[in-house]
């Protein structure tokens, strides 16, 4: 399945903004981390199409993950 | 911190300077002392523009000490913006200054007759009060300027620009940072339009001669102004995404999660934020010569500002802050980078709070003034306020005076203050706040943002509405408290998640003052200053009505979520109910 990864931040680093890319069946948000070499403990703000979701998120086909580190300001 | 000074402008045969003991204001700093002064000493029905009415200059609790972060100033008075009381508070060397020159409070009384400007040298020699005419209509930058030239580079300097000598409703104050720069202002609430009625034009703080203020027990503030240090450095927040991307990290944060206001909160994301985000704006400032990391006090560890330059490495502005990039950028459509930072350096020149002046902005636009996304348009509108024309003079009274004058219906306000950049639709928490907060929608009194959406002190869904309420009520609380330390709020963003970070503080001011400070302390100072708030905006008038968001809020529908703001009126009167 089609899946779009945003990345922010410092997670940019050596990696990319926005990559579309294949994904088996059954992937959750915390493959795609895994895949990515983000280590889970820095993960701080995950979203699938605007919405907050968790690590053990199932992803479908179509869907727009977005992952942060913890990040603040205002 | 052992005094008050007590300037009466209007006094006869001019302004008179009386200095006394805190009395009753005994141990009070920051927002504490500035709400329970003018909730005590000015009637609440008192013109904010007269003479009744007070302008209090309060360092915080901590200011002035060798404590880290301690460095934010209060100002409070009726608000002519909003007509409740106020409190803005800012970074820049004002606090710590003031503090070390001994004044826990000092207060603008009065107003004079005639139109002599002027200006206020503060030493440990005393008070004078100098006219200066000089000075006249100057705006921040150029008045920074004149007065280094007799004063030096050795003091902290707080000033109006032409904004807040022509009363405007949006006019601020600057205090300098450590680089001398106007740049750090106490924003909200017209409080340079008080200084402006009382034709004050800038205050020089010169500490020359004076000490770092001693703790009551040294080593214990020592070892507690250490571990707090190291609580700020070692959270992602403070430690990490503050000092490299500042505040305009959130524009990618706010849109993902749909909570963008675009076009004068018309949709929830705008589809220019990868020009105008946190990151394109680091690398840009970085690759230009500037800097994406700078402390706006010294003192700060969290480093959350910056320096922004033109393509030939030229100074144009301080890094603009998130709340800047959104209401210049996204709210009036503006994709450019270059164009808000030179919005950001006029609104600081001219003296304005760069939230309202950019909201103000957006409601023009929507009333036909200009196109949404027209830059030049944007910085025209600008100029007029700094030219006070009276097209500027309407602009530069905010976007409530702005919206009635021009017909428009959607007005992001509340109690007359212009919302900032978090749709309260999609942050439903966010709407508690900005609908019940004693100073208009202020998004700093109580950041629902970070338990909504950035997940920092709990994790609670923002698209609806349950514990939302308590959230705020309680963020209102700790934040009053905060406001009183001077202590940065960016703090809060490792507290929440750092218990012995808070206890750290905590500790701090324990054994800065001699005794214990305990998180049910720190909730009753909190209580204390927002009841002293509550009961000043009752006796102004204000009522649960007032309590509310524009009505656009609950019958438009807004996207990506498609969702209207939901929190029940009888909820919102809940929030002050402890």
């Amino acid at each position: 399945m089609h899946v779009t990864v945003k990345l922010f931040a410092s997670f940019r680093a050596g990696r990319f903004d926005v990559e579309t890319a294949d994904y088996p069946d059954g992937t959750t948000v915390s493959d795609v981390a895994d895949r990515l070499k983000l280590p889970q403990n820095e993960l701080g703000i995950m979203m699938i199409n605007n919405r907050h979701v968790k690590l053990d998120r199932m992803l479908a086909d179509g869907d727009t993950v977005a992952l942060f580190p913890l990040l603040g300001g205002g | 911190m052992d005094k008050i000074a007590r300037i009466d402008m209007g006094a006869a045969g001019g302004p008179k300077v009386t200095v006394g003991d805190l009395g009753a204001y005994a141990g009070l700093g920051g927002r504490a002392m500035t709400s329970i002064v003018i909730s005590t000493e000015v009637h609440p029905l008192a013109h904010a523009l007269g003479a009744e009415n007070k302008l209090v200059i309060a360092p915080g609790m901590l200011s002035g000490t060798t404590g880290s972060m301690t460095g934010r100033l209060s100002v409070g008075c009726k608000s002519p913006l909003t007509g409740t009381i106020k409190e803005s508070n800012a970074g820049g060397q004002a606090a710590q200054v003031l503090a070390r020159l001994g004044y826990a409070a000092v207060i603008l009384e009065g107003k004079p007759e005639g139109d002599d400007l002027y200006k206020i040298y503060i030493s440990k020699d005393g008070i004078q009060v100098i006219v200066d005419n000089s000075l006249k209509l100057l705006n921040n930058y150029p008045v920074i300027e004149k007065l280094r030239g007799e004063y030096g580079d050795k003091v902290a300097y707080m000033s109006i620009g032409s904004a807040g000598e022509r009363k405007l409703l949006a006019a601020s104050i600057a205090c300098t940072d450590p680089e001398l720069r106007p740049t750090r202002h106490c924003g909200r609430g017209g409080v340079g339009a008080v200084m402006g009625a009382k034709r004050v034009k800038a205050i020089i703080l010169d500490d020359a001669g004076m000490k770092m203020r001693p703790p009551k027990d040294p080593d214990k503030y020592r070892d507690a102004n250490r571990a707090f240090v190291e609580g700020l450095r070692k959270h992602p927040v403070t430690g990490q995404g503050l000092p490299a991307y500042g505040t305009n990290v959130l524009t990618n944060v706010l849109n993902e999660a749909g909570g963008y206001p675009a076009l004068n909160f018309k949709s929830g994301q705008f589809e220019g934020v990868a020009k105008i985000c946190g990151e394109a704006q680091a690398e840009l400032e970085i690759k230009r010569g500037g800097s994406a990391t700078h402390g706006c006090h010294r003192g700060c560890v969290i480093q959350c500002s910056g320096i922004y330059n033109d393509k030939d490495g030229k100074y144009v502005s301080k890094q603009p802050e998130y709340e800047t990039v959104w209401s210049h950028g996204g709210h009036c459509g503006i994709d450019d980078l270059d164009v808000i930072a030179r919005l950001d350096y006029m609104d600081d020149n001219i003296g304005v709070d760069t939230i309202e002046m950019g909201v103000t902005i957006g409601v023009a636009m929507d009333a036909g003034l200009a196109a949404f996304g027209d830059a030049e348009a944007a910085i025209r509108l600008v100029e007029e306020v700094g030219n006070g024309t009276p097209l500027g003079r309407v602009l530069g009274c905010g976007a409530e005076i702005t919206g009635k004058v021009f017909g428009v219906e959607r007005v992001p306000v509340v109690k007359g203050q212009a919302l900032s950049a978090y749709d309260p639709r999609a942050v439903q928490g966010m709407g508690v706040t900005y609908a019940t907060g004693t100073m208009g929608a202020d998004h700093t009194s109580g950041y629902a943002v970070a338990t909504n959406i950035l997940k920092i002190g709990g994790d609670i869904d923002p698209l609806k509405t349950e514990g939302q309420v308590e959230l705020s009520r309680n963020l209102q609380i700790a934040t009053a408290a905060l406001d009183s330390t001077g202590m940065c709020l960016f703090v809060a963003m490792a507290l929440m998640d750092q218990p012995e970070t808070f206890q750290a503080m905590f500790d701090m001011l324990g054994s800065f003052h001699g005794t214990s400070m305990t998180g049910e302390d720190f909730v009753a100072l909190g209580k204390k200053v927002l009841s002293a708030e509550r009961d000043f905006n009752t006796r102004a008038g204000f009522t649960k009505a007032h309590d509310r968001l524009p009505r656009f809020f609950y019958t438009e529908q807004l996207a990506p979520h498609n969702i209207a703001f939901m929190v029940k009126d009888e909820e919102l009167d809940e929030v002050f109910n402890w």
